[in-house]
């Protein structure tokens, strides 16, 4: 089994330690990664955006890069969505205007092959319990993407339950869409803010020290309000509370805060 | 469309104020909230509502892939039950043509059937303009016209209103449009509703001319349908001598049976109700009951423009049933107004720069209201795909219209980059080492500016992931790929 791990780009720039933390969990459940080196982003900015032709080159990059592996893992479920929801759409609008430039091909590709890192762990190793521990208290934030387009269900707070150490809290709204959008975040700041604000005042009345999510994109929102407001709630990415093990706990990373 | 919707800010200026408005919030928040959960149990009760909703889209998609047959079966069928067919090709030519029939009659007032589509083409301030007095009967409506206001839900128009406001607009404004409200009004329910049935009662029995919208047309037999919960429409479909009624040419549907899908889905997707109250149908005229004359004016205003684009035309197939504003996380802090249009939330968003076209800032700004988040599919009963046609908007916004210039140029500067991985290199290397020069807030007037208005910027890591990777010893680990000591620090 050829396994690579899809970073993605805002990992790539901004959160290495979640990147680690999906390397190590993934290693010491036996599984070897590989990180080829050409991957850059799926290019859901530029979709979302209206710039769907500009994706086009990132569909072709992101299908050859990952030629050859037998499945692609990505800690990120709104790439995941743009991989498997959108690839398609893409080389079917292609098609409507006469072209194809390879994005049949590379959509059929990268399709089925690519997976969101709880579908891995839960549908494709079979596990749930990863053997973690993470000595806190957590309320999960289940983003739009994972949620609606991917359908996660339960599996993020099935592996969350089975981590030693850790109380779950129920986050209420949890359904509820934190505001962050992409583009919509700048476009429409004031709903964005107030959408993010009523997500963290949901997550604060838990009483829990971290808020978990399997999307930095969201969290980086979340995160930034949080630490605006400096709030007594980390937000942190599963990845990293998977990773954690009692020899070797969890350490903030040097660029985000302290649990508390 | 409608004067009443020209020259307002664009949706972030507008929602920018909205969101501010705390009792506003409060209203939205309570009511969406309410009726969000209560329409989840009306559907759970429905074992084949996946089945039901795929067969309203079907019969949806048939029609309107078919709409010329039936527009033509529809209007033999009115003609030959006795109704008198127009076809209005805009909001102008559709109010010519209504107020052109009031006057024939003689009347200067009308009592009106709750209707989208005259809100849509702005027909109470063009009969206005000649003279006519148009009279909302539906509550929520009656609400709107007397305080002076814009709709803003499409099934509850002054939900942005409560019980103490509404009040006060009794007491104030009724006396100017017929009988006054009773002295010392409270603001419960039952006195509220009482003070409007007296108010309405007396236009109920007065009026000779009634105007209406319809939720189906049925074209094997010239029938129009009306679903609704209070009795008012009723009372106007059948007390007055003449009818007239303007529907959009995408309400059709081919037959009776089409008919029965619908009513197990709109109004459990609407009011959360098994079935609404009261279901009105009628065909053409009847000798001795009912009016003795009866129009019907089909509405284009866009339609057809819409139906030419082959995703955007989903759209058309909208019954109207207001589920998907009562999930939308956007219309619950921004409210109905923002939109600019009687059609608000996830489907004005989409359909009002289709029907409108995107010229305008507030047009062109309406596909950028949403994060995406896909609670609006999920709930609409004809398998909307909303998300994907706002996507598909704002890709022909940034291709048609100036003033994406900028946008477009990093874009493809974006592009570029993330497909030469040296030059993405070079620009994740420069960022870290210039990290310590980045603030956790900007100085306006930058475009990130309106991030760091209300969130610190993210922090650029030291130490990226390809160095880690690339720096990782061999050995340790399963598989001779170890994690390092501190991989998480
Ligand atoms: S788009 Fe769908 S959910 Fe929204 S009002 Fe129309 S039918 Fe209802």
């Amino acid at each position: 089994m050829r396994v690579a791990l899809f970073l993605t780009c805002v990992n790539d720039m901004l959160y290495p330690q979640t990147g680690r933390a999906v390397v190590r969990l993934l290693e010491r459940l036996g599984v070897e990664v590989d990180f080829p080196a050409g991957q850059t982003c799926c290019g859901q900015a530029q979709y979302n955006t209206g710039y769907r032709r500009q994706a086009e080159p990132l569909v072709r990059r992101y299908a050859e890069v990952f030629d050859g592996y037998d499945h692609v893992v990505t800690p990120s479920g709104s790439c995941v969505a743009m991989v498997r929801d959108n690839y398609p759409r893409i080389a079917a609008r292609a098609a409507d205007e006469g072209r194809d430039e390879g994005l049949a091909g590379a959509a059929a590709a990268a399709v089925p092959k690519t997976y969101e890192l709880t579908e891995f762990l839960v549908d494709v190793l079979g596990v749930t319990d990863v053997g973690a521990y993470f000595p806190h208290t957590v309320t999960y934030h289940p983003s739009c993407h994972g949620l609606r387009m991917l359908g996660l269900g339960e599996r993020p707070r099935r592996l969350l339950q089975a981590v030693r150490g850790l109380e779950l809290r129920e986050l209420p709204g949890a359904e509820e869409c934190c505001g962050f959008g992409g583009t919509f975040a700048v476009k429409n700041p004031d709903v964005s803010a107030a959408m993010g604000q009523d997500k963290i005042d949901n997550a604060l009345s838990t009483g829990a020290g971290v808020l978990c999510g399997a999307d930095n994109s969201c969290l980086m929102h979340l995160d930034g309000m949080l630490r605006r407001q400096d709030a007594p709630l980390k937000a942190l990415h599963l990845a990293e509370i998977l990773a954690s093990t009692e020899e070797r706990p969890y350490m903030a990373a040097e660029t985000t805060g302290k649990i508390r | 469309m409608s004067s009443t919707y020209l020259g307002l800010p664009s949706f972030p200026v507008a929602a920018a104020e909205s969101t501010r408005d705390e009792q506003l919030r409060a209203n939205l928040r309570h009511a969406t909230h309410t009726i969000r959960a209560k329409r989840a149990t009306a559907i759970s009760e429905l074992t084949d509502w996946p089945e039901l909703r795929a067969a309203g889209a079907a019969i949806k998609d048939h029609t309107l892939a078919h709409l010329d047959h039936y527009l033509l079966q529809l209007e033999a069928a009115v003609t030959a039950a006795g109704g008198t067919v127009h076809w209005a090709v805009d909001a102008d030519d559709a109010n010519r043509i209504v107020a052109g029939l009031v006057k024939a009659t003689g009347e200067t007032e009308v009592v009106k059937v709750k209707s989208m589509a005259t809100q849509e083409i702005g027909l109470n301030e063009a009969l206005a303009a000649e003279g006519i007095h148009a009279y909302e009967t539906d509550l929520a409506e009656l609400i709107v016209q007397l305080g002076d206001d814009r709709p803003s839900h499409i099934l509850v128009p002054a939900i942005h209103k409560n019980r103490h406001q509404i009040r006060d607009i009794f007491s104030r404004q009724m006396a100017a449009w017929g009988r006054p409200a009773p002295d010392n009004l409270t603001d419960t329910p039952a006195d509220l509703a009482e003070a409007a049935r007296l108010h309405l009662r007396e236009k109920f029995l007065r009026a000779k001319v009634a105007i209406s919208g319809a939720n189906f047309m049925i074209a094997e037999t010239g029938t129009l349908v009306v679903l609704e919960s209070e009795g008012n429409g009723r009372m106007c479909l059948t007390l007055p001598e003449t009818l007239i009624s303007v529907v959009g040419i995408e309400k059709l549907i081919p037959t009776w049976q089409d008919l029965e899908v619908f009513l197990q889905t709109l109004p459990r997707s609407s009011t959360a109700e098994r079935m609404n109250p009261y279901t009105t149908t009628w065909t053409g005229t009847t000798d001795g009951d009912g009016p003795t004359d009866f129009h019907l004016v089909l509405l284009d205003n866009g339609r057809t423009d819409t139906l030419a684009d082959s995703l955007g035309r989903q759209a058309l197939r909208c019954i109207r049933c207001s589920a998907c504003l009562n999930v939308c996380p956007v219309y619950e802090r921004a409210g109905g107004h923002a939109y600019g249009s009687p059609y608000p939330g996830p489907i004005g968003a989409i359909l009002t720069p289709q029907l409108r076209g995107t010229t305008t800032e507030l047009d062109a700004s309406l596909p950028y209201a949403s994060t995406l988040c896909g609670a609006c599919y999920d709930v609409c009963p004809v398998a909307i795909d909303i998300p994907d046609i706002l996507v598909h908007l704002r890709e022909r916004i940034t291709e048609q219209r100036r003033g994406h210039a900028l946008e477009r140029a990093v874009m493809k500067a974006a592009t570029w980059v993330l497909d030469h991985p040296s030059a993405y290199a070079l620009a994740r290397q420069t960022a870290t080492r210039t990290r310590h020069l980045h603030p956790t807030e900007l100085p306006a007037p930058t475009p990130a500016k309106a991030w760091s208005n209300a969130r610190d910027l993210p922090r650029f890591p030291g130490r990226s992931f390809r160095t880690w990777w690339k720096d990782r010893p061999a050995g340790e680990a399963p598989h001779g790929r170890p994690a390092r000591e501190d991989t998480t620090r």
